[in-house]
């Protein structure tokens, strides 16, 4: 498997890694992916005043490409409202890191990844807000 | 001495050839060029003199009583597929039942689904946890159609030796063919086809140190004399079983590997045991959660297959690239499935995906063994800091009772 050199990079050097508190209400967390597949991601947001997202943190259990997905995604969301992170798509990322058609389904996963964490963000405010 | 970097411990997949080897080999490119089936002239005679002597090395390092029983092919990928479509075509007037393990190599397994095509039946035998082979399953699985069962001595993948002399005995007392690939086994481990009981061996030379190109099947003459159907058909060489001129200077190399391999495996066998030892305990004492894949006992001295728990196999040879390893991980092969064989062991995908199959070899030293015990330690520490499941097992979480969303 030849890796393009962002790949290399997010693996080597990835953004991000860490947790957030999961029981704190400004934080929304989505884990995704299952350990029989070889993949999980676990994508955190802190979502500041204004609705715009001021941390974002991972933790992935997968090959290099999902790995660097998801580091790619935590930059990414990192300063957008919760509309805008939404419409982050996996085929951004494909194009972004270069991936083979064979790893595909990494990026896919880091798209869910963050709707996950998004929904998750949105079920909590409802309940406070109920 | 230090280590050379990019280091190689894949010697499964393939081994450096032997400089001994390369240098007995050419000779025959640009002087001794000879066809050896040109009986006629002198370039002819010195060619098969040459051929002869290698088939005699061949069949000393094995055991066999005459070297008129060795057949040169392709590799063992054309000698198992010469052995079990040869067997069952010659005998299907007696059978069409076949029997081999689910953890056999794709060349095995593969002909045999070929052969299924073509009406004939198989068995494919699960394993034990440890990957060895269950002898009253073997015998319950015997018919009156049984013409051949197929047992691997070595498994390419986890290393494991099956009990070969029960096995021969078993198939003698029901008058059934033995045919065993011993692709990662001669040279490796003492085999001696008349103390085994076997009827067919299939070897290649590039997993003992000679060139990749040249394997062999042994056929045994008497007692029985077992009969093949050709794959090629031709010029009528090797008794007829394999048609093509042969490969003279990969036949030399051959025989120049398996002279080497039987006057060094004495001691080389346990200085490779002595250094697998050593790369599974230092990874044991600087690990936790690290799981052995197959018997410890019942296993070829180069071989090691370790799942390392919460850590994909693929990201962690990413991260030990200047070390040549493979992974039983879904996502290093073509099929996105993972390893057969580590499933026919029982040994759950999501181990499978962590596994890591080390193969050490005739140019490894200590110094090897103690970087890579570094790099690997060093390599899954970083990826478990950043794994979720390792995070979530720090917390007490049992990963089986988590409702994870597959895909």
């Amino acid at each position: 498997m030849a890796y393009s050199d962002k790949v290399i990079d997010h693996y080597s050097n990835p953004r991000n890694v860490g947790s957030l508190a999961k029981d704190d209400p400004s934080v929304g967390t989505g884990v995704v992916g299952a350990p029989e597949c070889g993949d999980v991601m676990k994508l955190q947001i802190r979502v500041g005043a204004g609705g715009v997202i001021e941390e974002a943190k991972f933790k992935t259990f997968g090959c290099g490409s999902a790995i660097a997905s998801s580091s790619l995604a935590t930059e990414w969301v990192r300063g957008k409202t919760l509309e805008e992170a939404a419409l982050i798509r996996n085929t951004d990322i494909v194009q972004e890191l270069n991936l083979p058609p064979i790893k595909i389904h990494c990026s896919v996963l880091a798209e869910d990844a963050i709707r996950a964490a998004l929904a998750d963000y949105k079920a909590k405010q409802d309940k406070l807000t109920a | 001495m230090a280590v050379q970097l990019p280091l190689y411990l894949d010697n499964h997949a393939t081994t450096r050839c032997d400089p001994r080897v390369v240098a007995a080999m050419l000779p025959y490119f640009s002087e001794n060029y000879g066809n050896a089936a040109s009986k006629t002239h002198v370039f002819g005679r010195i060619a098969e003199e040459a051929v002869d002597k290698a088939r005699r090395q061949l069949a000393s390092l094995i055991g066999a009583t005459t070297d008129k029983e060795i057949v040169f092919t392709s590799g063992a990928t054309e000698s198992d597929n010469l052995a079990i479509k040869g067997v069952a075509h010659m005998y299907r007037d007696k059978g069409d039942h076949l029997i081999t393990l689910a953890t056999e190599h794709k060349a095995v397994l593969d002909s045999h689904h070929a052969l299924e095509r073509e009406g004939f039946r198989t068995t494919f035998l699960g394993v034990k946890p440890d990957g060895l082979v269950d002898l009253d399953e073997l015998k319950a699985a015997m018919t009156d159609q049984t013409i051949l069962v197929s047992v691997m001595a070595v498994n390419n993948e986890i290393g494991v030796v099956q009990p070969l002399a029960e096995i021969g005995k078993i198939c003698k007392e029901r008058g059934v063919l033995f045919f065993c690939d011993a692709a990662q086994a001669v040279g490796k481990i003492p085999l001696n086809v008349e103390e085994l009981g076997i009827d067919i061996l299939a070897f290649t030379a590039h997993k003992m140190y000679g060139p990749k190109g040249i394997g062999a099947l042994w056929v045994r003459r008497k007692a029985p004399r077992v009969r093949l159907e050709p794959l090629l058909h031709g010029g009528g060489h090797e008794r007829g079983l394999r048609s093509g001129t042969l490969a003279v200077p990969m036949i030399v190399a051959f025989g120049e590997a398996a002279a080497l391999a039987q006057s060094e495996m004495p001691n080389e066998s346990k200085r490779i045991l002595a250094l697998r030892t050593r790369l599974y305990q230092g990874l044991q004492a600087k690990l936790e959660h690290i799981h052995l894949n197959g018997s410890w006992e019942h296993r070829a001295p180069g071989s090691l297959n370790v799942s390392f728990a919460y850590v994909e196999g693929e990201s962690l040879l990413m991260g030990i690239s200047d070390i040549a390893v493979s992974s039983g991980s879904a996502c290093t092969s073509a099929s996105l499935e993972p390893s057969y064989v580590l499933k026919a062991l029982g040994v759950g995908d999501e181990l499978a995906h962590t596994s890591i199959r080390f193969g050490i070899g005739r140019f490894n030293t200590e110094e090897d063994i103690d970087y890579t015990i570094g790099r690997v330690v060093e390599v899954v520490n970083r990826l478990r800091d950043m794994s979720p499941l390792w995070e979530m097992v720090q917390e007490g979480i049992d990963l089986s009772t988590v409702s994870w969303t597959g895909h």
